[in-house]
């Protein structure tokens, strides 16, 4: 008898476990493949595949090989001789392996090439992201545990019955059904049938004494019936629930944008690619990570991600307001004793005349005692980052935010004039705290 | 009404069972082999990939090696520098053969006639199988492993299990018995083990015990310190097998590491058949599948333009590049092997004097099934060649032996296909598909055990040829990690 099987829908990745290996085992290779290749590339590529070139260092696979070029003789065989006859000498290749032996070298471990394989988007990801996380959010996590949940925690003997668990508890009764040898109905029934039979015969002595013996049997059936039950408390079983603390690591990550006119195309492409970067980030690294977008020219809304990153605007320029709707937002949906507050702002470092230090006030005043991390991002065009060469000259954005990344740790200021900024700055921006 | 089992390229259920059916009629009661149950597994091409690159295993304990090795053929495959087999079958029982989904029906019906018949019927009556492998259990083997690999894993950590298994897969070919079964333990040992376990229990009571009030178990006794892997003296040497050595005498490997290297020996000692016998295996399995297909177009199952697309897939098959061709990778298993069937059959039915001379016995004996099934049940590579490569096919390839010395400039030509030549070429190129010559013979000839435990290792230079000198540094580090202790690997002459 054959079988034909149907395994293609079988799940996939069935080598994934062993892939995972693989990367962690070339991790050194792999990180630097994958950070040169992420150098070029724009960032809204990130999301896709890329192909990795590693070389097999660190991954080799040594085994015993004979080298026969080094000493002593063999004798080989080849086919497809043509004008050879016995006692002829033929030349060996200079340099490299001879012919007909191109494969021990790659074999030997020793000639293997550097091999080039392609890396899904996750895995890349994961690479990039490894050594990044969220600035101080274990801290105030910890302290703020208040949320509690009901878990399941096995099985007890006792509880309430709304709890019983049936398969168990049936379970628990036919192990001791069984055990114990109750008759079951069946049995009983067929006994009576039987006794029926037997009353209905001609009487005779014989005859009588079965029928009392199965009489006896049958009421000793059925006393045990009676005293071995087909439930019983011991075999009762109740799921058992215990409260247990849930540990709040959400966070919420505001992410503030300036689309004005004095925002090129160029400038608002790059402040997307920061936030899609980060976007991207936050989605991979946290679970619980709300996401907020605020755009403002004049005037602050809060937008979806799709409009935040697709739609055009224009106005002038009051980047406080920005600041007044992420604090309003902050107030109606995100207590600080349940979340971790992140800020992101990227702007062009222009605003209204004034409003650069009613922002320092507001961020000295309100907005840093609640935040966990707040990161500004300028983005200048390359002429500008000539001029502005040193952090401390800037426009007056930057010069006023710079007192409060000195008043305040968790406060970073970065730069950005060309795509190629962006990883570097990003990464150093969320690069995880050497403890 | 037209016998044709089909007629579309595509296959479907119905079509494989039909032509199944068909292939086994012929396989069974014409050409008489003897299978193992089929079990036949249509799977996609990524299942392909993912199946060759863990040893064609299906249930494969998980090491990062393969992981490599997918992603490399997964790179090749993708970037179009290589096809993906058409099958690949398991020396199992059933024997499981994977089909791959893309084939046409032409391609599937010559594979179930190539994997399901021909190395199936190798499988189950060559004699290296028959005596080192065990069809029944070697599946039940692999989730055993695989199972308690990852166990291991989640125990003692993967780095911990790794570095083990990195260590014994250097080791697989140093892995396996060659000649003699692994020593069972003496009837004494095991007595005297039992002995020693008494012998503690007994020490270990204690009176004091007795006084708990009833009801109060006394704690279990802490298991025996008596291990039963432990260290002990009694080696036998030299010893070839490896990994066996270093299972059963390595000072301080736990219990866990020494299973792992079990593992890792029996699956090298499983694989070692199929490493003596690529050239038979393949060549009865294309053998059988041309045969089969003839037979079923003959019979008119199968069309003429499935008879051309098979033709076609064979061939090129069977191509044997020759040695200053560019395509050149040694000597093609597939076509040496065909080749040396189809003569077998010649032989048996059309043979010229030269046959009379050099196979009295097979020459015109007709029974060229008979002929063909008694060398695929008692040879393998080395003695298969060494026996029946006739001086026909000799001249077919056109073979010719070469002696290279390392320090001379150039290879002198030994022997070619002429008369003088025929017995020369055919020792040499039998003596090349020797594994006892082909793998570094390294032997263990004794371990310090009262003194530092170094551990001598001894490699007999075939004819002066040397260990490849990096090569042999790094595997020589994997055995120190196992051993525990310095390793000292020397180079004598044979």
């Amino acid at each position: 008898m054959t079988y034909f099987i149907d395994r293609r829908l079988n799940p996939k990745g069935k080598s994934l476990g062993n892939r995972q290996r693989f990367l962690r085992r070339a991790k050194a290779q792999i990180r630097d493949a994958v950070q040169k290749s992420l150098k070029d590339a724009a960032v809204a590529d990130i999301g896709k595949e890329r192909k990795i070139k590693i070389s097999t260092k660190g991954t080799r696979e040594p085994r015993f090989r004979l080298d026969p070029k080094a000493a002593g003789e063999r004798d080989f065989v080849l086919p497809g001789n043509k004008e050879y006859m016995p006692g002829d000498e033929i030349k060996k290749p200079q340099g490299g392996a001879g012919q007909g032996r191109g494969k021990d070298a790659s074999d030997s471990g020793e000639g293997e090439d550097d091999f080039e394989f392609v890396m899904s988007q996750e895995e890349v990801l994961d690479i990039f992201f490894e050594d990044l996380e969220l600035p101080n959010l274990i801290r105030t996590s910890l302290k703020d545990t208040q949320s509690k949940a009901w878990k399941r925690a096995g099985i007890t003997t006792a509880g309430s019955p709304s709890q019983i668990n049936l398969v168990r508890t049936m379970r628990n009764a036919q192990g001791r059904r069984l055990a114990l040898r109750r008759p079951s109905l069946r049995e009983v029934e067929e006994m009576e049938k039987e006794l029926e039979a037997l009353e209905c015969r001609e009487p005779s002595e014989s005859l009588t004494l079965e029928i009392i013996a199965l009489k006896e049997k049958l009421a000793r059936a059925i006393s045990k019936r009676k005293w071995v039950g087909f439930i019983d408390p011991v075999d009762v079983r109740y799921n058992s629930y215990t409260e247990q603390p849930i540990p709040t690591s959400q966070a919420v990550m505001f992410c503030l944008m300036d689309v004005s006119g004095s925002m090129g195309e160029r400038e608002k492409d790059l402040a997307k690619r920061f936030y899609m970067l980060l976007h991207l980030f936050l989605r991979r690294r946290y679970d619980k990570v709300d996401i907020v977008f605020i755009r403002h020219t004049h005037e602050a809304q809060e937008v979806d991600e799709q409009e935040f990153f697709y739609s055009r605007q224009s106005g002038g320029t009051i980047v406080s307001t920005a600041l007044d709707k992420m604090l309003e937002i902050q107030r109606e949906r995100y207590t600080t004793s349940d979340w971790n507050i992140y800020v992101a702002q990227a702007s062009d470092g222009y605003t209204q005349s004034g409003d650069a230090r009613r922002c320092v006030e507001m961020l000295n005043d309100d907005v840093m005692p609640l935040c966990q991390y707040y990161a500004y991002i300028e983005i200048l065009d390359e002429r500008e980052m000539e001029v502005f060469a040193s952090e401390d000259s800037g426009a007056e954005l930057w010069r006023a935010y710079r007192t409060v990344a000195e008043e305040w740790k968790n406060f970073a200021t970065k730069r950005i004039s060309k795509p190629a900024d962006i990883f570097p700055v990003f990464r150093e921006l969320f690069k995880k705290a050497e403890v | 009404m037209s016998k044709l089992l089909f007629e579309e390229a595509e296959w479907d259920f119905a079509t494989l069972d039909r032509t199944f059916k068909a292939i086994e009629d012929i396989a069974l009661n014409d050409l008489k082999l003897d299978v193992y149950p089929n079990q036949v597994e249509i799977i996609s091409s990524e299942q392909m990939l993912d199946a060759y690159s863990s040893m064609g295993m299906p249930l494969m304990y998980n090491h990062w090696s393969f992981g490599k090795l997918f992603a490399r053929e997964d790179a090749m495959y993708r970037g179009g520098y290589s096809g993906l087999a058409y099958e690949i079958v398991i020396n199992s029982s059933p024997c499981i053969s994977y089909l791959l989904e893309e084939n046409t029906m032409t391609m599937q019906a010559l594979v179930i006639a190539h994997a399901a018949f021909g190395h199936n019927h190798f499988f189950k009556n060559n004699y290296l199988f028959k005596q080192w492998t065990n069809a029944e259990g070697i599946l039940d083997y692999l989730a055993f492993a695989k199972h308690y690999i990852s166990a291991c894993e989640e125990r003692y950590g993967r780095d911990e299990v790794e570095s083990v298994l990195d260590a014994a897969h250097a080791l697989m070919e140093q892995g396996v018995f060659r000649y003699r079964r692994p020593p069972k333990p003496t009837k004494e040992r095991i007595l005297e083990k039992r002995r020693l376990r008494a012998e503690y229990e007994a020490e270990a009571y204690n009176e004091l015990w007795r006084t708990l009030p009833a009801g109060i178990e006394p704690p279990h006794a802490p298991p025996t310190p008596v291990d039963e892997d432990a260290f002990d003296g009694d080696i036998k040497l030299p010893e070839e097998n490896l990994l066996y050595f270093i299972e059963k005498n390595a000072p301080d490997l736990r219990g866990w590491q020494r299973e792992i290297l079990r593992i890792v020996r029996n699956m090298a000692q499983y694989f070692y058949p199929q490493r003596q016998t690529k050239v038979m295996n393949e060549g009865c399995a294309t053998f059988v599948h041309y045969t089969i297909m003839n037979m079923m177009f003959d019979r008119g199952l199968i069309s003429e333009s499935a008879l051309l697309e098979f033709l076609h897939s064979h061939t090129s098959v069977v191509f044997q590049p020759e040695f200053d061709d560019r395509r050149y990778n040694g000597l093609n298993p597939y076509a040496l092997g065909y080749a040396m069937m189809d003569d077998i059959k010649r032989i048996c039915l059309n043979p010229t004097d030269e046959d009379r001379d050099w196979f009295p016995h097979l020459a015109g004996s007709g029974d060229w099934m008979g002929a063909l099934k008694d060398a695929w049940a008692n040879y393998r590579d080395e003695s298969f060649i060494e026996q029946y490569l006739s001086p026909k096919l000799i001249r077919d390839f056109r073979l010719f032996a070469l002696a290279d010395k390392a320090e001379d400039g150039a290879y002198h030509v030994a022997a070619i296909h002429n008369e003088q030549g025929y017995r020369r070429v055919r020792s040499l190129l039998a003596r090349q598909y020797d594994t006892g010559i082909a793998d570094a013979n390294i032997q263990v000839m004794g371990a310090d055990l009262k003194g530092d435990r170094t551990l001598f290792l001894e490699h007999k230079m075939h004819r002066g040829v040397p260990l490849h000198h990096a090569t042999k540094d790094q595997v020589v580090a994997h055995i120190e990690r196992l051993w525990g202790h310095e390793v000292v690997l020397e180079e004598v002459a044979e």
